[in-house]
Formats: C-alpha cells, sequence, structure tokens
C-alpha cells in the first residue's frame, strides 16, 4: 500500500521481541507484515473490509462514513486489523501508545496462526489483496463501458443475494445440479438379442421389459426435473443458468468469490478472536509487559472484554471458553467417568492431574468453527458463571428483555444464531417451474418467520437477475405455508398450506 | 480523489436522493423548527441498506452477557449481533443512518420537489441594475474574443459535412463562418428587499395542533423566501380580538385566549407598511393564519382594509386556515368573494400532511 508506512526502530524492536515470545509459544503462522496507518487510513481501509483496495460501491463509503464519525465522536476506535493472506497484513493505528502496539501485534499473531491452521480458512484464497484489487480494476472496466449505474444496480442487486451461498462448499463435493452425457434413450432397455423368433417371448419376457421401461421412464423423469438435487449456493446457480451478459456473468462471480472467502470469518468470529485474545493477554502478562505498561494493558484489555447487556462479546465469550477448555483438560475434567459425575463439589474439585489444556486448545483452534465449538464445549457451569441468558424482542413494549438463563436455552439460542450465520436456509429446488423456466425456491423454516418486507424486495433484485418469475416458499408461523412470487411488475402471496388450528 | 471518497460522495448523493423522496415526512419534524440556512440537521434516513433473506423481527433475540433476571428490560441498548472491529462493547448499535444536510440544501431540493418558481420580483426599474457576464456565444465580435475551441468545432464540422476532412492528415483551417466569439448577456439583479408579515390568530380557538401547523409552514415559507432574497425582514403580529406585534419567540408560543377580530391585525399590518415599509421599494409578502372562527361583524372591516391597502401593496397575500372541522362562515368563505384577485391565496391546512401542499400553493405562483 503506498500511503502506509514501514516501522519506526522502537516498534521493530518491539515486533521482533514480540514474534520471538509467539513461536516459542507454539503459534504457528505465516510472515506478518505490520504497516502503520493514521486513523483516517485505518478507518478508509477497515471499511474496505482490510484491504487496500476494492470495487467501487456506495455502501463502502457508507461504511466510512460511520467509521470516521463514530471515531470523531470518541465512540469507538480501531485498534488493530489483520487480513487472511500469505504473508499476513496487519495495520497498526500510528495514534497508539507502545502499549497497544505490543499488545495488537500479540494479538495478530494469534489471528494469524488461527488463519493458518483452522481448518475452515483451509480453502481460503491466500492471494486475496491481488484479488480484490482485480476485483477493482475489472469492475471499473465494466463502468466505463456500460455506465456507473447500470454496473452499481447490478452490484447492488448481487450484493442483496450475496448471502445465498454454501458455506460448507469448498470443503465437501454436493450432488451437481444436473447430470452429464447423453440420457439413454434406448427404446427398449434390457431386450437380450434373440435369434430364433419363436424364443423372444421366453428370452425377453414381456412383462419385465415392461418394467424396464417403466423405469427408464421414472429416471427420465427425474433427469427433467432441474436441478436434481437443491442447490443452497444460489449464487453459482444464477451463474450457471441465469441469462447473463458476460460482465455480469464477471461481476456476480466476483461478489461470490469474495463472500466465499469472507464467510470462514464470519464462521468463526467467537474462535477467532478468543483465540487472538488468550494469546495477547498470555504473552502480555508473561512476557511483554513493563510494569509501568500494567495500568494502561488492564484499562484496553478490559475493553477488548467487555460486556453489555445487549450484545454478546465476541472476544469475551471466545477467550473465556478456551480457558474453560483448557482448564478442564488441565484437570481432566472431560470423558465418561466425568460427564457421568453429578456431585456438583466432586465435578467442581476434579483434578487428575492430566495438563492436557494447551494441547486440547490448539487442536480446537485447529478443528472446529464456531456451532461446534459452542455445541461441544459450552457447559452448564461455564453458562452459569459467565452470566449468559437469552433476550428476546417483547412487542408489546418494543424492547428487549431478558427471557431464560436455562442453559438449554441459551445453548439453543447461540446454536441457532450461529447455525448459518443466523440466516435463513434457502435453497434452489426448481429451476424450470410449472415448464415456464421460472425459479422455484424454498426457505426451510424453523420457528421463525422471514421478513417478509426485505424478502419481496430480494425477489425483486433475483427476478431482474433470472428474468423470469421468482417465487419463495416460505412458511408464517401465524398462516401456514405461502409462496411469495414476483413476475417482473407485481408481488403476489398466495397460502399453499393452511397453518394447523 | 481517492476511491474511499468517490464511494462515500456516491453513497451522500444516493441518501440525497432519499431524502427527497421522503421530504413531505422530514418536512413535518418539528426539529427543524429554528434552525438557520447554514446549521446542519440530522435527519434519520429511511434504508440505504440492501436487502436480503433474513428473519423478520419476532426472531430477533439472541445471548446476552450480564446481571438480571429474567423478564428484565435491557436499557436502551440495541442488540447488535453484527460485529465491528475493535473494541466490542464500545461499538455502536444498529447502523441507524442519519444524514447531515443544511437547511439550504432541504429548501433547494423542496424547490425541486415542488416545482416552486424563481420568484419574480416586482419589476422596479430604478432599483434594478443589470449587470453583463460573458457567458453568450456569437457569430460576430472582436478577434480578442474568439473563442477558439467553439471556432474549431464548427471548422471540424464543415470539413466533416463537405468531405474536406482527412483523417491521415487533419488539418482543419477555420473560414469567416466558422468563427465565433464569446459576447456578453445581460442579467438584472433581482431586487433584494423583501419584508413578510406572519399574522396569527392566538384566540382561544387556536390550540397547540393549530399553532404548530402555522410554525412549521412558516418555517418554511421563511427559509424559501431567505435563499431568494438576500435581505429578508419579517414582522409577527398576533391577534386575538386586538393586534400587537411581537418577536418571533413569542410569535410562536404565546398563548392567548379571547375573541377574534381580525381587522385588528389587518389594521395594524396596514399601519406598519404604511411607516416602515412603501410598496413601491419593498417586496412584500403577508401570510396571514387563522382557524377562520371570525367575529360576524368584523369581516366587512376586515374584507376592506385588505381590498383597499394590502392586496394592492402586497406580491402576495396568503391566508392559510388551520382548521380541523370546517367553520361554517369562516374568514376561508368570507374571502372567497375576493378569490378573482390575482395575488390572493387561500388554502386550507387541516393537517400534517397539508404543509407541504400549502407551501406549494402559497409560493408555485412565484410573485
Amino acid at each position: 500500500m503506498s500511503f502506509a508506512t514501514a516501522l519506526p526502530s522502537d516498534l521493530y524492536a518491539i515486533e521482533q521481541e514480540i514474534l520471538g515470545y509467539a513461536r516459542d509459544a507454539g503459534l504457528d503462522f505465516p510472515e506478518v507484515r505490520f504497516l502503520m496507518l493514521d486513523y483516517n487510513q485505518i478507518n478508509q481501509v477497515a471499511a474496505y473490509d482490510g484491504f487496500p483496495s476494492r470495487y467501487p460501491h456506495w455502501r463502502f463509503g457508507m461504511e466510512y462514513e460511520r467509521l470516521r464519525k463514530s471515531y470523531a465522536w470518541g465512540l469507538h476506535r480501531i485498534y488493530e486489523m489483520v487480513i487472511n493472506t500469505d504473508p499476513c497484513y496487519a495495520y497498526l493505528l500510528a495514534s497508539n501508545l507502545i502499549i497497544d502496539q505490543k499488545l495488537v501485534m500479540a494479538h495478530v499473531y494469534g489471528h494469524a496462526d488461527f488463519f493458518k491452521n483452522n481448518l475452515w480458512f483451509a480453502h481460503t484464497n491466500r492471494r486475496m489483496l491481488d484479488d480484490t484489487a482485480n476485483h477493482a480494476t475489472r469492475i471499473r472496466r465494466y463502468i466505463d463501458k456500460v455506465g456507473l449505474e447500470e454496473v452499481e444496480t447490478f452490484v447492488d442487486r448481487c450484493l442483496s443475494l450475496e448471502n445465498l451461498i454454501d458455506v460448507h462448499g469448498p470443503g465437501i463435493l454436493r450432488q451437481p445440479s444436473r447430470t452429464d452425457g447423453p440420457v439413454n434413450e434406448d427404446e427398449h432397455p434390457g431386450r437380450l438379442p434373440s435369434e430364433k423368433g419363436y424364443m423372444d417371448a421366453y428370452i425377453n419376457p414381456p412383462e419385465y421389459l415392461e418394467s424396464l421401461r417403466q423405469k427408464q421412464k421414472q429416471e427420465q423423469s427425474k433427469e427433467k426435473k432441474f436441478p436434481i438435487n437443491p442447490q443452497r449456493d444460489v449464487l453459482l446457480f444464477l451463474l450457471d443458468y441465469a441469462p447473463l451478459t458476460p460482465w455480469q456473468q464477471d461481476v456476480l462471480s466476483i461478489i461470490r468469490d469474495e463472500a466465499y472467502y469472507f464467510a470462514p470469518q464470519r464462521q468463526t468470529k467467537i474462535m477467532n478472536e478468543g483465540w487472538a485474545t488468550y494469546w495477547h493477554s498470555r504473552i502480555m502478562t508473561r512476557q511483554a509487559l513493563q510494569p509501568s505498561e500494567l495500568i494502561d494493558y488492564a484499562d484496553h484489555h478490559s475493553g477488548t472484554v467487555a460486556t453489555s447487556p445487549g450484545r454478546l462479546n465476541p472476544y469475551k465469550l471466545g477467550v473465556e471458553l478456551f480457558r474453560h477448555i483448557e482448564d478442564r483438560w488441565n484437570r481432566g475434567a472431560f470423558g465418561p467417568e466425568y460427564e457421568d459425575c453429578q456431585d456438583q463439589r466432586m465435578r467442581a474439585n476434579w483434578d487428575r492431574q492430566t495438563g492436557l489444556g494447551l494441547e486440547k486448545i490448539f487442536e480446537v483452534r485447529r478443528i472446529y468453527n464456531d456451532v461446534g465449538f459452542i455445541d461441544e464445549f459450552l457447559t452448564p457451569e461455564f453458562a452459569e458463571e459467565q452470566k449468559l441468558f437469552t433476550f428476546r424482542y417483547n412487542e408489546h413494549g418494543d424492547h428487549y428483555e431478558i427471557a431464560s438463563r436455562q442453559f438449554v436455552e441459551i445453548k439453543r439460542q447461540l446454536l441457532f444464531q450461529l447455525t448459518n450465520f443466523g440466516e435463513p436456509l434457502i435453497e434452489v429446488t426448481d429451476g424450470n417451474y410449472q415448464n415456464r423456466g421460472e425459479l422455484y425456491l424454498v426457505h426451510h423454516w424453523e420457528t421463525i418467520d422471514l421478513r417478509v418486507d426485505w424478502a419481496q424486495a430480494t425477489l425483486e433484485n433475483l427476478q431482474a437477475l433470472w428474468s423470469r418469475p421468482v417465487h419463495l416458499e416460505t412458511t408464517l408461523a401465524d398462516k401456514g405455508i405461502a409462496l411469495l412470487s414476483f413476475d417482473g411488475k407485481q408481488h403476489t402471496s398466495r397460502l399453499l398450506q393452511k397453518a394447523a388450528g | 480523489m481517492s476511491n474511499i471518497e468517490q464511494d462515500t460522495s456516491r453513497y451522500r448523493q444516493i441518501v440525497r436522493g432519499k431524502i427527497k423522496q421522503n421530504l413531505r415526512r422530514y418536512m413535518t419534524d418539528g426539529q427543524l423548527i429554528g434552525r438557520q440556512g447554514k446549521d446542519l440537521v440530522r435527519i434519520p434516513v429511511p434504508q440505504v441498506d440492501l436487502p436480503h433473506f433474513t428473519f423478520g423481527k419476532s426472531g430477533s433475540g439472541g445471548v446476552g452477557q450480564g446481571p438480571g433476571q429474567p423478564g428484565d428490560i435491557l436499557g436502551q441498548a440495541q442488540p447488535d449481533q453484527g460485529d465491528g472491529e475493535g473494541q466490542a462493547g464500545e461499538a455502536p448499535g444498529q447502523h441507524l443512518l442519519e444524514a447531515e444536510i443544511s437547511i439550504d440544501e432541504l429548501v433547494q431540493m423542496l424547490a425541486e420537489e415542488l416545482e416552486l418558481p424563481r420568484i419574480q420580483p416586482k419589476g422596479k426599474k430604478n432599483i434594478q441594475s443589470d449587470t453583463t457576464r460573458y457567458t453568450d456565444i456569437r457569430r460576430v465580435g472582436p478577434e480578442s474574443l474568439r473563442h477558439f475551441k467553439r471556432t474549431y468545432r464548427e471548422a471540424l464540422k464543415r470539413q466533416l459535412m463537405t468531405g474536406e476532412y482527412n483523417p491521415q492528415r487533419p488539418v482543419i483551417v477555420p473560414v469567416r463562418e466558422d468563427r465565433r466569439y464569446r459576447s456578453y448577456e445581460t442579467k438584472p439583479v433581482p431586487d433584494s428587499n423583501a419584508v413578510i408579515v406572519y399574522m396569527m390568530d392566538v384566540s382561544g380557538s387556536m390550540g397547540e395542533r393549530e399553532k404548530r401547523l402555522v410554525r412549521i409552514t412558516a418555517f418554511w415559507i421563511d427559509a424559501w423566501l431567505k435563499s431568494n432574497y438576500r435581505n429578508v425582514h419579517r414582522r409577527y403580529i398576533v391577534h386575538d380580538a386586538a393586534a400587537a406585534e411581537v418577536d418571533e419567540e413569542t410569535f410562536f408560543h404565546l398563548h392567548q385566549s379571547g375573541g377574534t377580530k381580525i381587522s385588528s391585525a389587518l389594521q395594524l399590518c396596514q399601519q406598519l407598511l404604511q411607516t416602515h415599509y412603501s410598496p413601491n421599494d419593498w417586496n412584500i409578502y403577508l401570510f396571514q393564519f387563522s382557524d377562520g372562527d371570525n367575529f360576524a361583524s368584523d369581516n366587512d372591516r376586515a374584507l376592506e382594509i385588505m381590498e383597499e391597502a394590502l392586496l394592492p401593496a402586497a406580491n402576495l397575500y396568503c391566508y392559510g386556515q388551520v382548521d380541523q372541522r370546517h367553520y361554517s362562515d369562516s374568514f376561508y368563505d368570507v374571502l372567497a368573494d375576493l378569490r378573482d384577485i390575482e395575488n390572493l391565496v387561500m388554502t386550507r391546512i387541516p393537517n400534517d400532511d397539508a404543509i407541504y401542499d400549502a407551501i406549494k400553493v402559497f409560493l408555485g405562483k412565484g410573485k
């Protein structure tokens, strides 16, 4: 980046010192390059999600305005930013105290280790820095060619569908949307050659042939179904089958690539921040901290892990859960014997001197994402110790209120909001609905309704890409299964099935 | 301009567009009242967000951390599952967008939306002066004012048409007819003196609601006229059965009760104009607001003053009747006789929605 400056010598010395501590602690990360930015530059980079350049779009401007204002009003301050690339780039805010820079460096090494080792990042593009710049160039070129308004409108539409990706897609092989190869059009499937006509009825019994024919017919009708299997990667489906011009296709593929790049970061927010916080805290308090820096460190660290009632702090939850795991595996508080023990006091004082804590948390950071992390390691003891609760929206009072402190509820709610990023699960089930080339999506309803006005607005965007009418099957708790449709001119909705009662 | 600034200015453009669409709503926002032209005001912008498939509000709940019993209200903090970089817990909550915009800009948008004409000041040759600006192009003129680019363009066009142009050897030779010269245009400097007299009925029947309507309407009229005249005098008259001139503050906050004699205010207004604002030197705008419930015996007198003194002097006489229910024989009906007089404008403002239209009616004439 042209405007960033390299580290001054005093910070360079600190960098080397912290780097040593991090390597000694067993963290494993690619080269990390620190750059100094002033607050304006850091807000700019933050608005671009950590990258020095992105394609032109107003939403980055919106984010920049927001960051700039809240910085000016003293509402927040970005301490650190790091991007998942190789080498890893991290930004330091020039106006920070030396102690902050130390803390940030230790924190950044935690992130860099996580990016490199966590399985969910295995498929991310480590040369994204180049790619975002290329994306920007390509989209600028299209703007020059077809005009700002048109490209912007199209980008808006793509972004509105951005969350319709298959987060697990890069890691597993899904069923294809369409079978390749010629369809078996044999008129008499399974007929064996019979040289002598009178033997034919015996060699090829008509009933058997008929059953084979039926079977083939069935399979053919299944193949006519398109896509054969429901597709979660709606963006890919659109890329493959929507009538897009070449530039539109390219823009959509850019949006999709970037969505996939950022997805693991959203999948591991709690773990990633928890892990980085765990390491900055450990490195600072055990090695890097000078006595004179203690107060500033304590102040800033506590700011990072501060909690507020209506908001779950991923730094706090993550670091506490990692410490909780470390403690349990140090004491041997796991396994069937521990799980079966009902005596609270015995559980609390359980100590088998196993000392496996550090090993365990390294394993956890490698193979889990947030959903698994919470599912596997959130315990009733932890929930109580951390004073976790669930809250809900109270329609009568138009406010949020504490709903429950039941462990089961807390875990259910947490998992719910982490699964698929707390967004509805939507799939394409039919790309040729009613044999009229209409697109049919299904929302897998799990007790919570969609926001209907937004769903309709999103359908409009989808329709603009697909160009034929689009449908979304969803469930409305008080009405039943409904089909929201948009044909390019007007919205319709009808009930497919009335709600019971 | 750096990329982020381009994005930001594009974003602002979009916000401006949104504001314009929802102008009607913002106009009745009482918070804006009393701000000055250069003042930045913050107004909430609806949804510049990109829609996506998401859960409705009934599904918005989450997990929090801290003390409290089930049923406790979670402060005013907007729960936010979104995350920002940096210090959690201090990050701002939901992205509630507020746009900063100056009153002047709002007035400008208002004018564009309402298609308000530029105000035509009274023609007074003795005050009006002409200035000249070199913005015109002519075919004749001194060589020193020759417009090289235009001349070149004309020559190029001619050569292309006649086929003289050779792309291999693109030599353009202008002839006499191609030449273009800068020239001046005469522009009248509008007479910039204007006085606005607001007259408001503060009798017992004018409640808080009615005053609010008057206040908002007056604010936008004021803002509009100020943006058209450099130098606007404002005078405020309140009346019940008797009239008095007051300052702005009092005008909007005075509580009074009593009968209603509209003629009292008109008479005071007439005196004011006579002593300070000669119609020959001033553009005079008169705005009268009432609920229309005048003493029947007073109507003739009021009409007489209007016809003889006020209407001939004023550029515009606007009467706004802020009545929820229409009284029969209201002042509005009384004025109906004068409807043909060109510089009299009347409208009724029964509720907030009508303010927008009232302003259009009042200022739409461009007098």
